[in-house]
């Protein structure tokens, strides 16, 4: 599926940014999701020493989380790296499934979505986050500062004009 | 008729209710259920606040505990039949003659539905399940007839629940040695079909190929949609054709037939589908709650935006309108 919505032109400049930035941004939202969701990884259980990549096939970026060491990732497409399992699809799919607004067998059996490696690890995953109650746009927020009503407001108009898109 | 939906985890559970279900099954994180998946189902803790919130917005709590025990091991489904009387339960759904049997002893008052693993699927069964443990309830077989149905109904002393939508199980359920056969697990003893730990989807160059242990369940050439890699919607080959032996991946909707449904007998309209996402329980709950206030010619859009949700992106009526090949 070819995402054409208002995060297309970001999505073109993040691959030019250096990795290094790309990292410390990704991380950032991981820890304030973590911050945010205590216990997000709880569902995974022995899954949890686990390394999982997500790859946004819109972006040549592989995310890496190792969630046993609170961890994430960052490596180019191009590059080598090693995961027990894995999911692609487009980012916006990506993000609704984080935030549980798309059910991930659906998009799996119109192939919008791959999954790859252990599938008992995968499933553990996908359960955890499905049943994290996340919501970017409020999550986000927290780190607005004065501004939070301003990025919330922001966030969810992008979120719902990307998931019109793919609904 | 009420509507019984299904949730894994209580986040499910929180949309199954606000969409309007009447009751939501759920289960137990062990083998005592037949949904026994990775980071599925519901904590002792977890049950408890969702009975608790089910209960504030008049919705019922029925727990499954539809495996099969393990002998030396019956203490395992003991004490989650215990908990989930403890916890409030509405009713259990059970499989097992002897947790049956416990369950109606040691917790006469215990509403008890006969889950459709116990394979009743004629009046002398479900009678015999209603007089010797006072079911209330049978779930029927994804395999009968709505004719079929009928004639049961009128023969039976208990309330009748059926499949309307979701999953679609061609098989004898809790009978089925398929899954065991390719990987030793199935769902009557360990609550998995097809378990996730010998599945694996590999490319091949633009095929995606699924595999369950040593066998290979389907191929799927590129954007062809795709279904589960259980063995009785695997696309084999037979003598020189190349094709589906059992059942297509596709899944069940039957909302077409309510009031066929409704004159047959049946009280309770079943969503499957526990292992799926919030996201689907929302949506599937509140379009079939939507379908059921809605007057027959009015439905057909309504179902067919659950199309694209479904296995394989079709739905069949299965064989409550059977049309054998």
């Amino acid at each position: 599926m070819q995402i054409t919505s208002i995060l297309a032109l970001p999505l073109k400049a993040v691959p030019l940014m250096p990795l290094v930035s790309i990292e410390l941004v990704a991380s950032r939202l991981f820890k304030l999701l973590l911050s945010a969701h205590g216990d997000m990884f709880e569902r995974l259980g022995t899954y949890k020493s686990n390394r999982f990549s997500f790859a946004p096939t819109d972006l040549p970026l592989i995310f890496l989380i190792e969630p046993h060491l609170l961890r994430l990732k960052v490596v180019r497409q191009s590059e080598a790296f090693t995961a027990d399992a894995g999911v692609e699809a487009p980012l916006v799919m990506l993000l609704a499934l984080l935030e549980g607004r798309c059910d991930a067998d659906a998009l799996f059996f119109s192939r919008d979505l791959k999954v790859i490696g252990d599938m008992e690890a995968m499933l553990a995953m996908r359960n955890a986050l499905d049943d994290c109650d996340i919501d970017l746009p409020r999550d986000l927020a927290r780190i607005g500062g004065p501004a939070a009503p301003i990025v919330h407001r922001l966030a969810v108009e992008i979120r719902s004009r990307s998931l019109r898109e793919i609904q | 008729m009420e509507l019984i939906c299904p949730a894994g985890t209580p986040a499910a559970f929180r949309e199954a209710v606000d969409a309007g279900a009447d009751a939501v099954y759920c289960g137990f994180r062990d083998e005592t259920n037949a949904r026994n998946f990775p980071g599925l189902n519901f904590s002792r803790d977890e049950l408890h606040d969702a009975i608790v919130y089910a209960r504030k917005k008049g919705c019922m709590t029925f727990v499954a505990l539809n495996t099969f025990m393990r002998a030396g091991d019956e203490e395992i489904w003991y004490s989650a039949a215990a908990d989930a009387v403890r916890l409030g339960a509405d009713a259990l759904i059970l499989a097992d003659f002897g947790l049956m049997a416990h369950v109606r002893e040691q917790y006469p008052e215990q509403r008890l539905h006969v889950s459709v693993q116990a394979s009743a699927s004629n009046p002398e069964a479900i009678n015999f399940l209603v007089e010797a443990f006072d079911a209330k309830r049978v779930v029927l077989p994804r395999t009968l007839t709505i004719g079929d149905i009928a004639r049961i109904g009128r023969k039976v002393k208990c309330e009748i629940e059926v499949f309307v939508f979701g999953g679609l199980c061609v098989m004898a359920e809790g009978r089925c040695s398929l899954s065991s056969y390719a990987t030793g697990k199935s769902p009557n003893m360990n609550g998995v079909c097809s378990p996730a730990s010998h599945v694996r989807y590999r490319q091949d160059g633009s095929d995606m190929v699924s595999e369950l242990g040593t066998y290979t369940i389907n191929r799927f050439s590129h954007g062809e949609a795709a279904g589960y890699p259980t063995l009785c919607k695997g696309r084999f080959d037979i003598g020189d054709a190349r094709g589906y032996a059992f059942e297509d991946p596709v899944s069940l909707d039957v909302m077409g037939e309510i009031e066929a449904l409704k004159d047959a007998g049946v009280s309770a309209l079943k969503i499957e589908g526990r292992q799926r996402g919030k996201a689907y329980v929302a949506e599937v709950v509140s379009t079939l709650r939507q379908v059921l206030a809605t007057a027959p010619s009015g439905r057909g859009p309504l179902l067919a935006r659950l199309r694209a949700l479904s296995e394989g992106q079709k739905t069949t009526v299965g064989a409550y309108e059977k049309r054998w090949r």
